[in-house]
């Protein structure tokens, strides 16, 4: 049956290891305790040793890829396999979970009842609802509103302090309505009105919408905050002339509607413009980290899709192996999953380079934010007609911008006006002859 | 007339009578310390006489200020030798708030001056060794002069401290004075039960630094042996471990009664080997001292003792709301001296 | 900003600090031409040389007796402890030398070392390579314990405690060294020792850790917001002395006040915190303090399905958070 090879720990605190040279190759014969591979981390160099007989059936962690622990990275069929396997002896097999890995922490069941003292879980004693903590207390004692007269939300019917605190607000904003009718309001609780209102910080105007923060939208703001204060900006952009893409484009949208059910919008010629660019200026496609420059053998393209409530920058995976047909299609399907909810936690990470639709707005120049930890952010601008110098005479041309963020710790001007020209080439090139598929 | 041994290793004989001198304050502090206890004037103190021999002797070979000097509780010869001030010392006796060495925090005797550079002592054996070792390794690093000095009891040997020290301080030839006061008991517990091998100094080969016994109520024995260590530090070849063989007269300290496990007989023993004593037969024989003279001497000790004693009584306690002062930093106090 | 994890932020702090400040120096066992069995003075030893990043023989004691006396002589030590389970054999150093030297001399000695500990399990270290041992020293004056686990915190408390004149411990969460990066700001960037950081800002309830158990409050406290409940995290960062101010004013605003550690229930630093709240805001809770520990076990075991049965869980926390949120 096969057996999975983990990454093991290697040195405690480890967390991740990089895959050295695979000393066995798929279909050699393994012996028990036999090196498979070379493993480092950053405590220990070591050859990670068969626990089983058999074959090598598959490798999964390719050669200087950084693997967690307990990950798989490599198959073993076991000798003498064939035999109806009971999941039992799978079961007893399976790597046990790497303790710091939160997430498998927080998705494994637990039985509170079985842990010891400390442990959460022991539920709170059975409580009478008309006794009341401290707290309930002190603010009814303070806004004279009596609890018994609250209803409890708390467990059991309790009465929280949440529950005081509406019930106060509720009272004093009866008070309010109250007092504009009759403004012999009691001396006391205008002072304690006053008092009130004093403690919460009035920082809105009247009719000032005020609005939560959600989830999304913090985590856009610590997302660019962090890009921002960590990457020195540069920006650059070109001009691209794509009359002939444009009118290729046209002659064919309607018959590809009809044929594949999307629309073939103008995102999928820029994506394949752009990894055809990065394929030849692989730099593009980097990462710093400190001490290195890491250029990624993969190219994984983000691309920013708007949400009503802010944007996300689902991955089309090996966008360099894709046609324009294929690309059309992951944009259109991520796109939808976006915004129904749906991506993957896969479907937002990885990504090595962003493309930004910013033109899809009406925008004409942008100076996007880079998508950390990537090295540099591409915008296509809106596509308009303008007139334009072609030889000596004037010529009314379909041209776009396009706008590039740059992390210039790794990238300087000069590879990037040539990167830039590149996909500006490409762009320009796109007509009937261009392969769709 | 035998040859002057004190001139033979550089001493003057100003030098060795000064150093007779503090023997004898030296003694009159602990016999003045046992007193003011049973008088029910202070709670408590150590005794350490007998030993005052060796202390002075050892602490002649020292510059105050320059050398680190990491005392034990027995110490009165060497903090006296030092230039701590009887006032000082009794004003530690009585554990008052201007004691220079703890303010009325430590018990007595457990000496820290940070002038002389005698490094402040707590009350768990050994534990001051490694500190010798850190000391003379920011001399080290800090090319300063000098060399540091420790001293303890046959009982410190028992530790663990004892051993992680002397193993740092051979393997990096620190320039250390390791000087073990071998009265034979750790409070009760004679010297046979506490070592295998019968010298302090048998344990240095382990630490690759020479390992010296001396006859502790000699002081010329004591002086020598100090001084070729002092001076094997300075020239950078490392630490020695010195055993200076003597024995205290008293009890432990003020709570201790030495007759359950010291028989009279052997304390008389001891006791006609007093190096005080010693030295005044070496004085006498040279002419340099005459009984008149040191009983002068000795009454004068006495008198400078209860004086001081008497002031350091009626200088003023601490005050109770500094129960909580030093336990961190103020604001503006000095830092990385 | 660069983005390094605990690990390389304590390196790099340190070398930061040996460069600048000629008393900074390190001492341990295995620090010098290793590097470190954690490899947190890897590049030390080749960059300043054996007198300051000094291997020493495998004896705690004399680890943390050696920089008492180096600092009494003028320099800044820090003295590493393999793993904090062997910094028992110093207590006597730490406890009755380092933490009383200014106490007793009445202010005319004191005692600037960095004791760096690396501590906590979840690392398949046993009895003897996991153990929490910050409350041994958690009641000791004169004593300042601080764990931070973010990269910024390591730095700006680490700097703080080379140079703060009294003894620090220096708790490192194991766990942390790899599995928790972040930004690590340049150059001077220093943290108050003695204040608490506020993590997560929320009303609804308060959930006071340090370690790994603060981030995994942290990430609990997320899980909790999507059910509409706002956890307050306050990240102690300083054990001792404990910033009971922020403390005490976090929990008469939410009025729920849980506490996490590691370490074992009873008499941790939990218990000193429940205390203080109770004392000082008791009129404004509303439901009993409540405390998240690892249960009173002699020490985490090897075996990883019992050592996860010991050290409490993100999940266990988010069901403790939950619960006093509904009390």
């Amino acid at each position: 049956m096969p057996r999975e090879i983990i990454m093991p720990k290697l040195g405690e605190s480890v967390v991740e290891g990089v895959i050295g040279r695979w000393l066995k190759q798929v279909g050699d014969t393994i012996a028990m305790d036999e090196a498979l591979v070379e493993v480092d981390t950053d405590k220990v160099n070591a050859e990670v040793p068969s626990p089983y007989v058999g074959v090598l059936e598959k490798i999964v962690a390719a050669e200087g890829e950084t693997v967690p622990v307990g990950a798989v990275i490599a198959v073993i069929r076991e000798e003498g396999e064939g035999a109806a396997d009971d999941t039992e002896g799978e079961r007893e097999e399976r790597p046990i979970e790497a303790p710091n890995d939160k997430a498998a922490d927080a998705s494994a069941p637990l039985e509170a009842s079985e842990k010891e003292q400390g442990a959460p879980g022991a539920p709170y004693a059975v409580r009478s609802p008309h006794i009341y903590t401290p707290s309930v207390r002190r603010l009814a004692g303070e806004s004279g509103v009596d609890p018994e007269s609250v209803t409890g939300t708390g467990a059991g019917g309790r009465v929280t302090k949440q529950d005081m605190e509406r019930a106060i607000a509720e009272r004093e904003s009866r008070e309010r309505s109250g007092a504009s009718e009759s403004p012999q309001r009691s001396a006391p609780a205008a002072a304690r009105s006053a008092a009130k209102t004093a403690h919460t910080p009035e920082v809105t105007a009247e009719g000032d919408e005020v609005l939560p923060i959600t989830r999304l939208r913090r985590t856009i703001a610590e997302r660019m905050v962090h890009s921002k204060q960590t990457v020195p900006h540069a920006w650059t952009t070109v001009e691209v002339d794509v009359d002939s893409l444009v009118k290729w484009r046209e002659s064919i949208k309607d018959e590809f509607r009809r044929r594949e059910g999307i629309n073939l919008t103008y995102l999928p010629f820029v994506v394949k413009a752009a990894v055809e660019a990065l394929r030849e200026y692989p730099i593009l496609n980097s990462t710093w980290e400190e001490d290195r420059i890491v250029i990624k053998r993969q190219i994984h393209i983000g691309i920013a899709v708007d949400l009503d409530d802010g944007l996300i920058v689902p991955v089309i995976r090996n966008a360099d192996q894709k046609s324009i047909v294929g690309l059309a299609w992951a944009i259109s399907d991520l796109a939808t999953r976006a915004r129904s909810g749906s991506l993957t936690p896969d479907d937002v990470t990885g990504g090595t380079f962003t493309v930004n639709n910013t033109g899809a707005f009406g925008s004409v120049l942008s100076a996007p934010i880079i998508n950390y930890p990537q090295a540099a952010i591409l915008s296509m601008e809106t596509i308009n007609k303008r007139p334009v110098v072609v030889g000596d005479g004037i010529a009314i041309r379909s041209m776009m911008n396009l706008c590039m963020s740059l992390d210039h710790r790794v990238l300087d001007g000069a590879v990037c006006g040539r990167f830039l020209r590149s996909v500006k080439n490409r762009l320009e090139s796109y007509d009937s002859n261009t392969p769709l598929y | 007339m035998a040859t002057k041994r004190h001139i033979e290793l550089g001493l003057s004989d100003q030098d060795i009578l000064d150093m007779y001198k503090t023997m004898v304050v030296a003694r009159a502090v602990d016999d003045r310390a046992d007193i003011l206890v049973r008088s029910g004037k202070i709670p408590f103190t150590v005794l350490g006489q007998g030993q005052e021999g060796a202390q002075v002797a050892a602490a002649q070979t020292l510059v105050a200020g320059r050398d680190w000097v990491l005392p034990y509780y027995r110490d009165v010869g060497v903090v006296l030798a030092m230039g701590m001030s009887l006032r000082e010392v009794m004003l530690f006796e009585f554990g008052k708030a201007d004691d220079p060495n703890s303010g009325g925090r430590q018990m007595p005797k457990h000496w820290g001056h940070r002038r002389l550079r005698i490094v402040s002592q707590s009350s768990p054996v050994a534990t001051e060794l490694p500190h010798a070792c850190g000391l003379a390794w920011a001399m080290r690093l800090k090319k300063e002069e000098g060399i540091v000095w420790a001293s303890f009891g046959d009982g410190v040997v028992s530790k663990g401290d004892f051993h992680e020290a002397l193993n740092f301080a051979g393997i990096h030839k620190l320039p250390i004075v390791f000087f073990c006061e071998n009265n034979y008991y750790a409070i009760s517990v004679p010297f046979s039960k506490q070592s295998p091998v019968p010298s302090v100094a048998d344990r240095a080969s382990a630490y690759g630094m020479p390992g010296v016994s001396v006859d502790g109520n000699d002081v010329f024995a004591v002086y020598k042996a100090s001084l070729e260590a002092a001076e094997r530090a300075k020239r950078g070849e490392g630490s020695t471990l010195i055993e200076a063989r003597t024995y205290r007269f008293a009890p432990h300290t003020s709570n201790d009664d030495d007759r359950r496990y010291r028989s009279r007989e052997e304390v008389e023993k001891w006791k006609r080997l007093d190096p005080i004593a010693r030295l005044f037969a070496y004085l006498k024989e040279h002419g340099l001292l005459d009984e008149e003279r040191a009983a002068a001497i000795r009454s004068d000790a006495e008198k400078e003792v209860l004086e001081a004693a008497q002031w350091a009584e009626r200088a003023p306690d601490p005050d109770p709301a500094s129960v909580g002062a030093y336990v961190y930093a103020q604001e503006g106090d000095a830092h990385g001296r | 900003m660069a983005v390094k994890n605990v690990l390389e932020a304590i390196r790099a702090t340190m070398f930061e600090e040996m460069e600048r400040d000629e008393r900074v120096f390190l001492l341990g066992q295995d620090v010098g031409r290793h590097g470190g069995v954690m490899n947190a003075s890897m590049g030390l030893y080749d960059a300043f040389g054996e007198e300051r990043v000094v291997d020493t023989p495998l004896a705690e004691s004399s680890i943390v007796g050696i920089a008492i006396g180096a600092a009494l002589g003028g320099l800044l030590p820090i003295a590493e402890i393999q793993f904090g389970d062997f910094v028992l054999s110093a207590v006597d150093q730490i406890i009755s030398e380092a933490a009383k030297m200014r106490y007793r001399s009445n202010n005319d000695f004191h005692c600037p070392i960095v004791v760096r500990v690396p501590y906590g399990g979840g690392i398949h270290g046993g009895l003897y390579h996991s153990q929490n041992v910050e409350s041994i020293f958690f009641s000791t004056p004169g004593l300042k314990i601080v764990a931070p686990t973010t990269p910024a915190d390591v730095k700006g408390l680490l700097r703080a405690a080379i140079y703060d004149p009294d003894p620090v411990i220096f708790m490192e969460h194991k766990l942390a060294y790899r599995s928790i990066k972040g930004e690590f700001p340049e150059g001077a960037y220093d943290l108050p020792i003695g204040k608490a950081d506020v993590k997560r800002v929320g009303k609804d309830l308060t959930v006071i850790a340090y370690g790994m158990m603060m981030h995994y409050a942290l990430g609990a406290a997320e899980q909790l917001a999507e059910e509409g409940i706002e956890t307050e995290v306050i990240d102690l960062c300083t054990l001792l002395p404990l910033d009971r101010e922020t403390l005490v004013a976090s929990a008469k605003k939410t009025g729920k006040v849980m506490v996490v550690h590691e370490d074992n229930l009873t008499g941790g630093i939990g218990a000193e915190v429940a205390a203080s709240i109770t004392e000082e805001a008791f009129m404004y809770l509303d439901a009993p303090i409540k405390r998240v520990a690892a249960p009173d076990i002699p020490s985490t075991p090897y075996n990883p399905i019992l050592e996860r049965a010991m050290i409490p869980t993100q999940e266990q926390i988010l069901i403790g958070m939950r619960e006093l949120a509904r009390f």
